[in-house]
């Protein structure tokens, strides 16, 4: 034990706000825990799956003779065999009526549609023997044309279902003039256009591959009452329900455990293929079943993220006063709707607007189907995305302008005395303070003194030569109200649960519904009791991710789980002091009235008498003297529905160093002055944003999901699917300042997408910023040397083949071509 | 991933593990360091019947002196290569591309021997080895026999070690007080080179040696780069004119990191600064 962890140090401070070590960790770490692939039950058996090579393709036969005769093999499905026994993968976000989707199977038997599809799978006593019998497992295909390139398919050139007649699965729109929250933006553009500037350009983000640390897994047992599944999920809950919903089996005969899950980043926010197969090959063979994939699979059918182009037409005023936005988009799907689906950039319509005072704005957006892997959330789910254009699009405005980037946003933002504010898309953010936020973030930077360096550089000609991106981002978390996402046809409800047991000893239970997979749930959440209800930081146990233990939740994504979750646990907490004060009251033969609950102890006013919670909970046990007509029961739950999203923000500054003669950038500075309201713990808020930037960061830079022209995944190994490791990346300066949340008791605001939202943004503005004297405007992500280079040469005559900056809007325009790896 | 099923063998001396080699034949792999071999086991992109591991013959680990030659070991690890005193006064070249080799753990484990009869053309050793003419000593079942390195590098992943041969050990012509450098390009740290230029030179600039790494099915010296430094001067302008000259007869990759102009275009750039450090520039 540390000294911060000293108990005499320790009782006269409040939890929250300590840098607690995490409770977790030690187990989390050395991996003796509760990893489903560690899970081993008697008598089980193992899969393994046969995956299309194959983009689009009809099945026209399966033969499984030799795999059914391979040594321990006890079974081989096909999509026949498990028919409708075997569910349906359910889309929970339909995002307009006339939504066009295909049926998700599992296991299809006639078609498969995106390399990876499963179209067999085998069970053997090992998961060697399983692995060895599914390569002999034999299908004939006939190949068909693949829908691969998103704005080819969105032409419907090549059909990815061609029973659905389209590729075009969904549009949705938010207007503000529709809407009553803002003017008409076609208005404000063409306004803009006459005397104005207008900013128009097309943006890329590219398709991203979660690559969370332990793949996925899942374990079968159906030999008891209840069947049992144990997965590496983010959402136990809404896996019990969608197995209910679609196999017919009972949601009280399903009990579902995540147990130690490591990490998901929105890549575990999904119902699977590999989790409805397990469970019904362990339901029709009637033995335990364990799935795990291979890092190779979890490359090709774990859902995959962002994947949008992005066109932004920015209006403003002469003087750099922006007018009006309207974007754009177009969402590679991949083969089907995933468990959000379309809603995941639906979930970025709001944010466009970012900070600023727009007028009037418009966002479009309209989902494809391709025969690649589906795409969903991840880490930030459609607010990186939005968060991109807007910071990449400010920064050209400025430079229209020939002004700073910081100088822009500060025209254009929301002051600090104009909180709340209610955005041009109607929604209220609850508070901030941008200009603190920014003038720390400078300060912490140096930013005076590297523009001056970089002015040098730029004169000297030098071969490095310097850029300074800037972000100034917010976003919103704590999804979600119910009836916000009731009103976007959303399937659930945002609320989350907790309830807090006292036992006999004085040790509390918390049980939550939040799901974790490495957050530090458990010591954040043993922060807030501790200190609500009085009694050592030690003595909680939290508990989650189990059905049958935590019988109501909505786990955890979208920055949820403190400022949704975390507020159910104090409401929870705070009906047990209230059940509890009647029987101290009771004991300590006085009025309730004069009862005062203060570090954990009941006073009673004006005296020394008094007892903690903890006998109270002995008592309460005990049960041989309490007050007539109460029950003997001082547990409590919450179910807490948020009144509102809360908005974190800070600005990231980033600077960069580009050598023009190989195109390599690296960075030389980060910087960001986040606020998210008030800190439950700073250690643990230090390692989302430090790892959550690095994580934007290798969008800018490094990681790239590539398909080649058959729609095959080029990047399917750690070997071309490049992350980065500390060797790549520099130490973050980071700093806060405190706008606390009014959304919820705690005043905190969510703080696990954020620094990924605001970190891609800033390195790219950084690269364009070091090399725009040379005549570029934009590099597309990952901003590869080989694409910095082009870029640089593209006008001198150096380079053999033009590339980047090149203006959009353009049907041939070069370097947009998402599929074009090689060279580009 | 689980690998196919495989008999694993374990000899103690190259006498018994040519023995096994001629016994299995194809059906048999040579398993050095096992950090090229495991991965592609694992993930059956080969599943040969037998493996043979070498890593219980003692005497292939080590360097030694040799009057005008180092004699490196095949089982030698990289980072026993990197630490070594005598490849650090005769061979620093080798020293410094041992070091960029992966990451710590590949190091560990990896080897000298295996990584250069792999023949991976982004290998970090193939070009060092070219660069200092080094010699390949091959074991077969009619004795040994030396392969000097410009016959050792065949094609991608191909070398002049027979089927029924073992790589035993490499020599290293001394290079006593050579200056060097190798600039190693990559996006990650982990990453095998987009490029890499192994530069070694003699004063400032007497001689220079120059490998090419990436830049075609072999490791490739740039040999009218080393004529052009034969004299040249130490500086930016005394080496450009050279270095322009670094992509003469290459036929490099295009990939995901890269199109082979580009590749062409750094291997110029990277020449010259690979050889200025060489230089102590």
């Amino acid at each position: 034990m540390t000294a911060t962890q000293d108990r005499a140090a320790g009782e006269a401070q409040k939890e929250i706000g300590r840098d607690r070590r995490r409770k977790e960790d030690q187990r989390l770490i050395t991996g003796r825990t509760r990893w489903t692939d560690n899970i081993t039950l008697p008598g089980m058996l193992h899969l393994a799956m046969v995956r299309s090579p194959f983009a689009h393709a009809t099945i026209t036969s399966i033969d499984v003779e030799a795999a059914k005769s391979s040594r321990n093999v006890v079974a081989v499905l096909t999509g026949t065999d498990l028919a409708d026994t075997q569910g349906v993968i359910i889309n929970a976000w339909p995002i307009s009526p006339e939504q066009v989707s295909p049926t998700h199977l599992p296991m299809p038997a006639d078609r498969v549609s995106f390399a990876g599809e499963i179209v067999a799978v085998v069970v053997a006593r090992t998961p060697a023997e399983a692995r060895d019998a599914a390569e002999l497992v034999d299908v004939e295909y006939d190949v068909l044309p693949a829908a691969l390139d998103l704005k080819e398919a969105a032409t419907d050139a090549v059909l990815a279902h061609p029973d659905l007649g389209t590729n075009r699965s969904a549009t949705w729109q938010f207007d503000s003039a529709q809407a009553g929250t803002g003017g008409d933006v076609e208005e404000t553009i063409a306004k803009a256009r006459d005397g104005g500037i207008v900013i128009e350009r097309e943006y890329r983000q590219q398709r991203l591959i979660p690559a969370f640390m332990e793949p996925r897994s899942t374990v079968v047992d159906p030999t008891g009452e209840q069947l049992t599944m144990w997965s590496a999920t983010q959402i136990p809950h809404v896996l019990r329900f969608a197995l209910a919903a679609t196999t017919g089996v009972s949601e009280s005969k399903i009990r579902v455990i995540a147990p130690d899950v490591g990490g998901g980043f929105g890549g575990k926010l999904q119902t699977t293929p590999e989790e409805f197969i397990t469970f019904a090959v362990a339901r029709r063979l009637g033995k335990p079943i364990k799935y795990t994939e291979t890092r190779s699979e979890s490359f090709l059918a774990c859902h995959h993220g962002r994947d949008q182009w992005q066109k932004i037409t920015l209006a403003a005023e002469a003087d750099g006063t922006v007018t009006g936005l309207k974007v754009e988009l177009l969402t590679d799907l991949g083969s089907y709707n995933a468990l959000l689906g379309g809603g995941t950039p639906v979930l970025g319509a709001f944010m466009f607007n970012a900070i600023y005072k727009f007028k009037a704005y418009q966002f479009n957006v309209q989902t494809v189907l391709t025969n690649k892997t589906w795409t969903d959330a991840y880490r930030g789910a459609g607010r990186p995305e939005a968060t991109f254009a807007i910071e990449r699009t400010m920064d050209e405005l400025a430079a229209e302008l020939g002004v700073d980037p910081l100088e822009i946003r500060e025209k254009n933002w929301i002051r600090h005395d104009e909180f709340p504010f209610t955005s041009v898309c109607g929604l209220t953010y609850d508070s901030g303070n941008y200009e603190a936020a920014t003038a720390r973030a400078k300060e912490m930077l140096g930013y005076d003194a590297l523009r001056a360096e970089q002015q040098r550089r730029r004169e000297a000609g030098d071969r490095v030569q310097l850029g300074i991106g800037v972000s100034t981002f917010t976003e919103m978390c704590g999804l979600a109200p119910s009836r916000v996402l009731g009103s976007l046809d959303y399937g659930a409800g945002g609320w989350e649960h907790a309830s807090v047991r006292m036992l006999a000893t004085g040790k509390v239970e918390l049980v939550t519904g939040a799901s974790a997979h490495g957050q530090g749930h458990e010591t954040v959440f043993s922060q807030i009791v501790a200190d609500r209800l009085g009694v050592p930081f030690e003595d909680v146990e939290v508990l989650h991710g189990d059905t049958q233990v935590a019988h109501k939740g909505m786990d955890t994504y979208g920055s949820r789980s403190l400022v949704v979750g975390g507020e159910a646990v104090v409401r929870a907490a705070e009906k047990v002091i209230e059940k509890a004060k009647p029987i101290a009251a009771h004991l300590l033969e006085a009025n309730v009235d004069d009862l005062e609950f203060a570090a954990g102890r009941f006073g009673v006013r004006g005296t020394d008498q008094g007892m903690t919670i903890q006998e109270v909970a002995l008592a309460t046990f005990a049960a041989h003297d309490y007050p007539e007509g109460i029950e003997p029961y001082i547990d409590a739950e919450s179910t807490y529905d948020p009144v509102d999203f809360n908005y974190p923000h800070g600005t990231h500054l980033c600077a960069m160093e580009v050598d023009t003669e190989t195109g390599a950038v690296k960075m030389r500075k980060y910087t960001c002055c986040d606020d998210i309201g008030n800190v439950m713990n700073p250690l643990i808020v230090a390692g989302q944003v430090h790892g959550g930037v690095t994580q934007g960061i290798a969008q800018a830079l490094w990681e790239e999901a590539v398909y080649d022209d058959n729609g095959t995944l080029v990047s399917g190994s750690f070997v071309d699917y490049l992350l980065p490791t500390s060797a790549d990346t520099i130490s973050y300066d980071t700093d806060h300042t405190t706008s606390p949340s009014t959304t919820n008791s705690l005043g905190a605001k969510g703080v696990g997408e954020a620094g990924t939202i605001a970190s891609t943004p800033a390195v790219v503005n950084a690269v364009v910023d070091a090399v725009r004297h040379l005549g570029v405007n934009d590099i597309q992500m990952p901003c590869t040397p080989e694409r910095v280079w082009r870029a640089i040469h593209a006008h001198d005559g150096d380079a053999p083949t033009p590339a980047d900056a090149m203006p959009h809007f353009e049907a041939d325009a070069l370097n947009q071509d998402p599929t074009d790896g090689a060279g580009q | 991933m689980i690998p196919v099923q495989f008999d694993y063998l374990a000899p103690t001396s190259v006498e018994e593990a040519l023995a096994a080699l001629g016994e299995h034949g194809d059906d048999a792999k040579i398993m050095a360091g096992g950090q090229s071999l495991l991965p592609v086991l694992r993930m059956r992109l080969n599943a040969p019947e037998v493996v043979i591991d070498l890593g219980g013959i003692s005497s292939l680990r080590g360097i030694r002196d040799d009057g005008d030659a180092l004699v490196i070991g095949a089982m030698t690890t990289h980072h026993d290569v990197r630490d070594d005193s005598l490849v650090k006064e005769h061979a620093l070249l080798l020293s410094k591309a041992a070091a960029e080799v992966a990451d710590s753990q590949i190091r560990h484990r990896g080897t000298f021997g295996g990584a250069l009869a792999h023949a991976d053309p982004a290998g970090d050793l193939g070009a060092p080895a070219l660069a200092l003419g080094a010699q390949f000593v091959i074991a077969g079942p009619g004795g040994t026999r030396t392969v000097e390195a410009a016959d050792f590098f065949v094609d991608l992943f191909e070398t002049a070690i027979g089927d029924d041969e073992i790589l035993v050990e490499v020599r290293i012509p001394k290079h006593t007080g050579w200056g060097a450098h190798y600039e190693k390009f990559v996006r990650v740290a982990h990453q095998w080179p987009i490029v890499a230029i192994a530069a070694t030179v003699k004063g400032s600039i007497d001689e220079a040696r120059v490998g090419l790494t990436n830049m075609g099915s072999t490791p490739l010296r740039a040999t009218a780069t080393e004529q052009a430094l034969a004299g040249a001067s130490a500086t930016e302008d005394g080496v450009r004119e050279a270095a322009q000259l670094a992509a003469e007869g290459t036929n490099p990759p295009s990939d995901l990191n890269g199109a082979a102009d580009y590749r062409q275009h750094l291997a110029r750039v990277l020449t010259g600064r690979a050889v200025l450090k060489a230089a102590g520039a």
